[in-house]
């Protein structure tokens, strides 16, 4: 066990050990890319990579390039290229079993803001970059996990856009209402310190596990609201010497997107 | 079909049979040698306050010398649909080109979000899915097309889409509005003189971007023979009679790959990235685009050195030749 090790590290090998092998994965852009590659060297060698710019299950050339989808590397031996109309059509005809998104914001019901925070629609405070194919994911995939760091302002009882739906407003039905998948929805938060679910009767975050050594308070003081609590909460162990080894000597050396300051 | 939610973003409509009609009459059959520069081309086909669609995007596949020649002649006012994008609108935006970006994916760098958080460019929010499902209505001739993505969202409510009762299953169907932009720039491959294009590997929607535009700008990797497009059809994505215009752009999408072909330049969009402010972004655009007259003085700046190195570090090769 290696004691040094990143948020990003962290988030990383909790969602490569989270998805099954032998199922298929929307993969979002950035920390995503990362965490589906590990995966896939680790623990599901048969895991279905789709990406929405139209790579069907590739295998993706190593060593990770920041800022880069679409390249050689990112398609490289895959089993279909297609179109970004018709990966989105796989996901919306009920194939795609994850996906895997970052966010900035995140409010109770898992609904995500990729946009803009403060300000107004027309003269944001900061702009981000919009929900690229995030919305598709979020909206058509079956169970959607999604990644961020555990900060105050990132976890908040109202986000400044919904970028990409999560539950809406909570209510049971609220996504078929809108237009939504029925069935779909988030699946889990990794953070950087915790991990959410969202039960099935009440489509709340609720804390399932806490990273070791820390607390369930570490957790709340790093939240606007109050979550569902689990009546048990698992602890979640740090990354693995072999995962560490893995990203970063194979997937990320020049550490671009796992970052170099270990904590 | 009772409308039950309405986006609020302001949405371009046109007319589909006046857009059909107009295809009968300004799209020519006839076998011509459509091969042209960068310079005429946007000339002759890019108007100030066009709704303009590009296809790949400018890491990957970009029409990055017609996006340059656009800066280079100053167009202004364009709409730009940002369906999968990457640096295109930071360049048309730290040109002065662009009023209004319909935002599948904004872009990156620093003075295209203070544009738009200073009001001097105004978004629409979309997504990346419904953009190319909007230019696939425009493709198909159709007013629009029906997604389950979109709904709940402040997306939704800020893009110009929909929400209906379904007359056939009675749920609730989100809609979009096909585009059929004035103008389409696509780099491929390659095509003949007349523009029967080749693309290979994954892609966005260059067929729909085609098909939907008035008219089609195609920027190539390599022009070929006619007989070479006949021997393998099955590679041709994009018929001839839909392409206006047909420029030979090798490295067309420096600084970002054209896969199996090149890799990116990561010097150059290193350069690119460091913009902090519209003055720096002057100062790139004045250096490899202001001060260069066209495409190829543009490429004798960046060296044959340099571009070579490119196409020997792009070393997967497989699926993206013929």
């Amino acid at each position: 066990m290696s004691a040094q090790f990143t948020d990003v590290e962290f988030m990383i090998c909790q969602a490569a050990r989270m998805v099954e092998d032998q199922s298929t994965v929307f993969v979002g852009y950035g920390m995503p890319q990362i965490a589906i590659i590990l995966a896939q060297k680790l623990y599901t060698p048969d895991i279905v990579q789709v990406y929405e710019y139209g790579a069907i299950g590739p295998e993706v050339a190593t060593p990770f390039r920041r800022n880069m989808m679409a390249d050689a590397r990112n398609s490289y031996r895959s089993y279909c290229w297609t179109t970004m109309n018709w990966m989105i059509f796989n996901a919306q005809a009920g194939f795609i079993d994850y996906g895997m998104l970052g966010a900035a914001q995140i409010d109770p019901f898992g609904n995500i803001n990729s946009t803009m925070i403060g300000g107004t629609y027309e003269r944001p405070g900061k702009r981000f970059t919009g929900s690229g194919g995030g919305n598709e994911v979020a909206s058509l995939c079956w169970k959607t996990i999604l990644l961020m760091e555990q900060e105050k302002r990132r976890f908040l009882p109202k986000i400044d856009f919904i970028t990409s739906p999560g539950y809406l407003d909570g209510t049971p039905g609220a996504r078929e209402k809108a237009g939504l998948p029925a069935g779909t929805g988030p699946y889990r938060v990794i953070t950087s310190k915790a991990t959410f679910d969202f039960p099935p009767n009440e489509k709340r975050m609720r804390l399932i596990a806490v990273r070791d050594g820390f607390s369930t308070r570490d957790i709340l003081d790093e939240m606007e609201f109050e979550p569902l609590m689990a009546g048990r909460i698992d602890v979640l162990q740090g990354p693995k010497t072999e995962e560490l080894n893995y990203l970063r000597d194979v997937i990320d050396p020049d550490r671009v997107v796992i970052g170099k300051n270990r904590k | 079909m009772e409308v039950i939610a309405s986006g609020q973003g302001e949405t371009r409509l046109w007319d589909i049979d006046e857009v059909r009609q107009w295809k009968a009459e300004k799209k020519s059959r006839k076998l011509a040698d459509k091969v042209t520069t960068e310079k005429e081309a946007v000339a002759a086909f890019v108007h100030d306050g066009d709704y303009i669609s590009y296809d790949l995007s400018s890491m990957v596949r970009g029409p990055m010398s017609l996006e340059r020649e656009i800066v280079r002649q100053r167009k202004k006012n364009l709409w730009i649909a940002a369906k999968f994008t990457l640096l295109d609108t930071s360049i048309l935006v730290g040109g002065g080109c662009v009023s209004k970006i319909d935002v599948g994916f904004a872009g990156l760098g620093k003075p295209l979000f203070r544009a738009i958080e200073e009001g001097r460019v105004k978004t629409v929010d979309w997504s990346n899915g419904t953009l190319a499902l909007r230019h696939m209505a425009g493709a198909m001739g159709v007013p629009y097309l029906p997604t389950r993505a979109l709904g709940g969202t402040d997306t939704f409510k800020h893009s110009g889409a929909k929400q209906v009762v379904d007359p056939f299953t009675s749920k609730v169907i989100t809609l979009v509005p096909a585009v059929f932009p004035d103008v389409a720039i696509i780099h491929v491959n390659q095509c003949d003189k007349y523009g029967n294009a080749r693309v290979f590997g994954p892609t966005i929607s260059p067929v729909e971007t085609a098909m939907a535009s008035r008219r089609v700008i195609i920027s190539t990797e390599e022009i070929i023979p006619t007989e070479e497009i006949k021997r393998n059809p099955g590679l041709t994505k994009i018929p001839y009679y839909i392409v206006d215009a047909v420029v030979y752009a090798p490295w067309g999408g420096h600084p970002g790959t054209c896969p199996g072909w090149y890799t990116y330049d990561a010097d150059n969009l290193n350069e690119f990235f460091a913009a902090q402010n519209d003055s720096d972004m002057k100062k790139y655009l004045d250096k490899y685009v202001y001060g260069v007259h066209d495409h190829f003085e543009y490429l004798e700046l960046i060296g044959i050195g340099k571009l070579m190195k490119l196409k020997e570090m792009e070393t997967i090769r497989e699926g993206y030749h013929s």
